[in-house]
């Protein structure tokens, strides 16, 4: 990272709110396309279709800025703990008086708004890292404080499947990002991926042929490698974790995850198994995406992202409406803007004298990148159906509001890069 | 930086990596992989059903009574409809701009892209009038379907009707039934309903995302073709049973003609009925309402669901009964003086000569002679108590095809009623009542009643002298002569042929020169019986029951006229009307006709 000569202060990175509003942007007008009915030709502003109501909620939005970047900055800091506990509060009382949606009780109506408090609580427990991972007495090392840590990102998590809202529970693993990069082993990550790798067998494979089939390789292993201590050791702690993980994704399958739930799982195995069920979006999802070719079919010209042909257009699967209007080069763009918002986060985050404003700031970009990686690559059908929209893009004015909030904090921080905060 | 510099590298790497894997993969759908844009072109495959056409039903003579009209739909789909002259439109189709605004929204509230039906069975000059300016009003087209038609506007009792299965039936049958299938609701249409409907095919169609067809999937190779459903030949004589719904206009009742050699029912009139044609296509709902809401009952198929008393026409039933068991003879003659008394009982009578003899019993129709009769049947000494005897009568009328339904082809057939020994042990207690109890069995009247399908078919035994056919509807299935070996069976009832000597000749005298001479034919041999139903609601019931010619039989006869009258009066010559015609075609007698045609007997 560059050194920075001048540090100014109380400026906002103009940069990264131009990739902001150029995803929010292209993210109402594909909303308005997954919506537009050629016939009655709607406004894009008209209040009864979600374009309209997503321009209301950037308004929203736009508005909730304001006190963010007015008030004092330390406050973020100072206050960090007890948002969180209000945040778990919240999430406690929603899942016994939270406004049902499609299964869900993860839904709070306020003065007729309905709004998603595990939004809020993505904010929060990033704060509450940030805050913690900075302390001076906090050894990442240490086991004592992995476990705060786990039980940080834990909590809220446990609470959300509790809602019903498991795909939104899952961006809680996206903090691993922040560990790792604040010292944790590399190994966190390398566990993560295997844990998703061995999920997946677990889905397609009988359990004891999967056990019997790990254990045979650690066996295999073991036996080539018999001679070096250190590296049998560490295979056999592997397989015998390997084992673990897939024992305790069996159980998860079996008794925590909904029927729904498993379908969307074995539908990613295979999208083919029931075309018209689950395995409808993956396809029709896929379908669209693949007729858009290299230039699109031009704006509001798509036809496979209307009618029904892929469910939770505006929503979830907003994706295809870009990829399929826009082509191959259109959905360059949007994922070139991702990256390039996920780079100068980075950025930004490197260049915080305070460690709090640091993490802070990677844990802005876990979040985010976990849902556009989850996001597009379901729609890609590459990951299994998990509802979580794509940051600034997908309608929503409560994900919307959360993203924006959660990106802004994270600018007027770095507004105060050069001081240390405590 | 410090040691993290290499953890930041693989972060922005690992977002790197992902950002890769998704370009190469959009690349790979967008760009190489035809196979998607192939299937956005025919998006998914449309099973369509193709329905078979329903059998037709032609009458005794080929002549075509029931078929199937092809109707057209206009059919809407919203979000192709560009720029039209709404007004042009409008004034096309006779419709309100309001009206038109009001569908339009209820179409596009269901789907903007899915056809729904904006204007159903439209008339053919409607749909020859829009067919030309079509091409003008893109989103709207025209779909063919077909409805059932009844080209004779009548026999609507016979035929019955169609209409889209209810919920409560599709549960219970369910099977390769549907939600919105039609299927038969009453009459032929219901009892041959396995036969009409045929076997539904499918088309697998591609259709893209504006519901257009793109041709068969795999050109057809899991396509199955509709198979129609099978025609029926029906016994009905179509002319005879149009003049007999003509002459029952105004009348409440029925007329059941029989071809008494074959048990093929000839004309089967039900008054009032309606036009088969009112519950097709789109008046079915309101002219339902309107035909189940009428007092009169047009829906009600009397001929074999309504029950009358049968009256002195049961006479006959006590005369052979009498007969078989040798209790009386040709010349047993009884005297009668206005009225049948005895004890406390009196049975009146109508003046006529006195004494009377069997055949001039028939003739004249005597109470006081079959009050006679009736005491010898149930106190014959052949039997122990009252309860055998009375059995032994009922079994004897039973076999008349009496008590009990005929099972004829039609659906929802009444029995009538022929008290059994049980009944009258309940309402007397057992041992308590003998011949004088029930005295009015002997002239029809009391508790018995029957249809009258039961009554022609009564008339079809005595034609035949002693046996008959189940009376029914339909004498042949597609082009063979398959139909139920039950209605190709004889059935004997309990009585000689010997024994309709006499009767015969009461009957050929009550017409010649008795109580049915209204009925008298030139030139043919009719025998008939009148009877007068009592009844307490109202005027008598005018019976009469008949055949013609006396030797060799073509056709037996029963009507009955509600709360007209005598049976002389009303039901003999329209009776005898429908056998004139029937036999020859012609009327001769002019003044009988417009008599019966001019006649209003509805009960005021």
């Amino acid at each position: 990272m560059s050194k920075h000569s001048t540090i100014k202060v109380g400026t906002i990175d103009w940069l990264a709110v131009i990739f902001y509003m150029a995803l929010v942007v292209s993210g109402w007008l594909s909303i308005y396309a997954s919506v537009y009915d050629m016939e009655t030709g709607k406004s894009i502003f008209d209040i009864q279709t979600n374009s309209g109501r997503q321009f209301l909620w950037m308004l929203v939005s736009w508005l909730i800025i304001i006190p963010i970047i007015t008030v004092d900055y330390k406050l973020f800091d100072s206050l960090a703990y007890l948002l969180y506990i209000l945040t778990l509060v919240i999430l406690v009382l929603v899942i016994f008086f939270g406004t049902e949606i499609r299964g869900s009780h993860s839904w709070i109506t306020v003065f007729g708004f309905r709004f998603q408090p595990l939004e809020l609580a993505k904010i929060t427990t990033s704060l509450t890292i940030a805050r913690y991972l900075s302390k001076y007495d906090t050894k990442i090392g240490l086991m004592k404080s992995q476990i705060i840590l786990f039980s940080l990102i834990g909590i809220p998590a446990l609470l959300i499947i509790g809602g019903g809202e498991t795909g939104s529970a899952l961006v809680f693993a996206a903090f691993v990002f922040v560990f790792y990069r604040e010292g944790m082993s590399g190994n966190i990550l390398l566990f993560a991926f295997l844990f998703i790798i061995l999920f997946g067998l677990t889905l397609m494979l009988n359990i004891y042929y999967l056990l019997a089939g790990l254990g045979v390789i650690t066996f295999i292993i073991g036996i080539l490698l018999r001679k070096n201590k250190n590296a049998l050791i560490f295979i056999i702690t592997a397989g015998i974790i390997s084992m673990g993980i897939v024992l305790s994704e069996n159980y998860l399958l079996h008794h925590v995850l909904k029927p729904h739930q498993i379908r969307r799982l074995e539908t990613l195995v295979n999208p083919n198994a029931d075309p018209l069920g689950m395995g409808w979006n993956v396809t029709q999802s896929k379908i669209a995406i693949g007729s858009g070719g290299f230039l699109g079919k031009g704006f509001l010209e798509g036809t496979q992202t209307k009618f029904d042909f892929v469910p939770e257009q505006s929503t979830d699967f907003i994706f295809c409406t870009i990829a399929e209007e826009k082509g191959f080069t259109g959905s360059i763009i949007i994922i070139g803007l991702f990256v390039a918002l996920f780079i100068r986060i980075i950025l930004i985050a490197e260049r915080q004298k305070s460690a709090f404003s640091r993490i802070y700031a990677y844990c802005v970009l876990s979040v985010l990148f976990f849902h556009f990686a989850i996001n597009i690559a379901m729609t890609l059908g590459l990951a299994p159906v998990i509802g979580i929209p794509l940051p600034f893009i997908s309608y929503g004015g409560s994900s919307l509001v959360g993203f924006t909030m959660l990106f802004f904090i994270m600018l007027k921080l770095d507004a105060y890069q050069g001081f240390i905060l405590r | 930086m410090n040691f993290n510099s290499n953890r930041v590298i693989i972060i922005r790497l690992i977002i790197l990596a992902t950002a890769i894997i998704f370009v190469a993969r959009l690349f790979y759908l967008q760009l190489i992989d035809s196979s998607y844009k192939a299937s956005a072109e025919g998006n998914i495959i449309r099973r369509v059903t193709a329905y078979p056409s329903r059998g037709l039903i032609f009458d005794r003579d080929s002549e075509i009574v029931v078929c199937n009209a092809p109707i057209y739909d206009l059919m809407l789909v919203p979000h192709q409809v560009k720029k039209i002259d709404t007004l042009k439109f409008c004034q096309l189709l006779n419709l309100p701009i309001e009206e038109f605004i009001k569908r339009y929204k209820i179409c596009k509230k269901f789907s903007a892209y899915i056809p729904s039906v904006f204007e159903s069975q439209l008339s053919n000059s409607m749909y020859g009038r829009l067919q030309e300016f079509l091409i003008e009003f893109p989103g709207f087209y025209v779909q063919p379907r077909t409805i059932r038609d009844y080209p004779s506007l009548s026999g609507a009792h016979v035929f019955g009707y169609t209409g889209e299965i209810s919920k409560k039936k599709l549960k219970k049958i369910g099977g390769e039934y549907r939600m919105g299938d039609y299927i038969g609701i009453s009459g032929l249409e219901e009892s041959y309903e396995s036969l009409l409907k045929g076997m539904r095919g499918v088309r697998h169609v591609m259709v893209n995302v504006r519901g257009a067809e793109m041709g068969a999937f795999k050109e057809g190779l899991y396509d199955t073709v509709s198979i129609s459903g099978l025609d029926l030949t029906s016994t009905l004589k179509s002319s005879l049973q149009k003049y007999g719904e003509q002459l029952m206009v105004n009348k409440t009742g029925a007329i059941v003609c029989i071809e008494p050699s074959s048990g093929e029912v000839l004309a089967f009139v039900s008054s009032p009925t309606y036009n088969p044609v009112e519950l097709t296509g789109k008046g079915f709902s309101t002219n339902y309402k309107k035909l189940s809401m009428d007092t009169l009952k047009p829906l009600f198929n009397r001929s074999i669901m309504a029950q009358y008393p049968p009256g002195s026409v049961f006479k006959i039933v006590n005369h052979l009964i009498a007969l078989q068991e040798k209790l009386i003879n040709n010349q047993t003659s009884f005297s009668c003086d206005g009225a049948y008394n005895i004890a406390s009982l009196s049975v009146g009578c109508h003046p006529h000569s006195s004494p009377l003899n069997l055949e001039q019993s028939i003739q004249y129709s005597c109470n006081s002679y079959y009050c006679y009769v009736f005491r010898y049947i149930l106190e014959n000494n052949k039997y122990k108590n009252i309860e055998m005897t009375y059995s032994s009568w009922r079994n004897h009328v039973t076999s008349l095809g009496f008590g009990n339904i005929l099972n004829t082809d039609l659906p929802n057939e009444k029995g009538g009623f022929i008290p059994p020994t049980s009944y009258y042990n309940k309402y007397f207690g057992a041992g308590k009542w003998k011949w004088t109890t029930v005295i009015s069995l002997a002239i029809g009247q009391g508790e018995i009643l029957c249809t009258p399908l039961q009554l022609a078919n009564f008339a079809s035994i005595i034609a035949n002298r002693g046996f008959y056919y189940i009376p029914h509807f339909v004498k042949r299935i597609s082009h063979s002569d398959q139909i139920k070996s039950k209605y190709r069976q004889k059935n004997y009832s309990d009585f000689d042929s010997i024994h309709f000597i006499t009767l015969i000749n009461g009957m050929k005298r009550a017409v010649d020169d008795g109580t049915a001479t209204m009925a008298k034919i030139k030139d043919i041999e009719i025998c008939g019986k009148t009877g007068t139903a009592q009844n307490p609601h109202g005027k008598d019931h005018s019976i009469f029951i008949g055949f013609a010619p006396k030797d060799n039989p073509k056709i037996a006869v029963a009507a009955i006229i509600e709360n007209s009258g005598f049976g002389g009066t009303w039901a003999a010559p329209l009776a005898s009307l429908m056998v004139e015609k029937y036999l020859t075609d012609t009327i001769s007698r002019g003044w009988i006709e417009e008599y019966i045609l001019k006649a209003d007997l509805l009960k005021k």
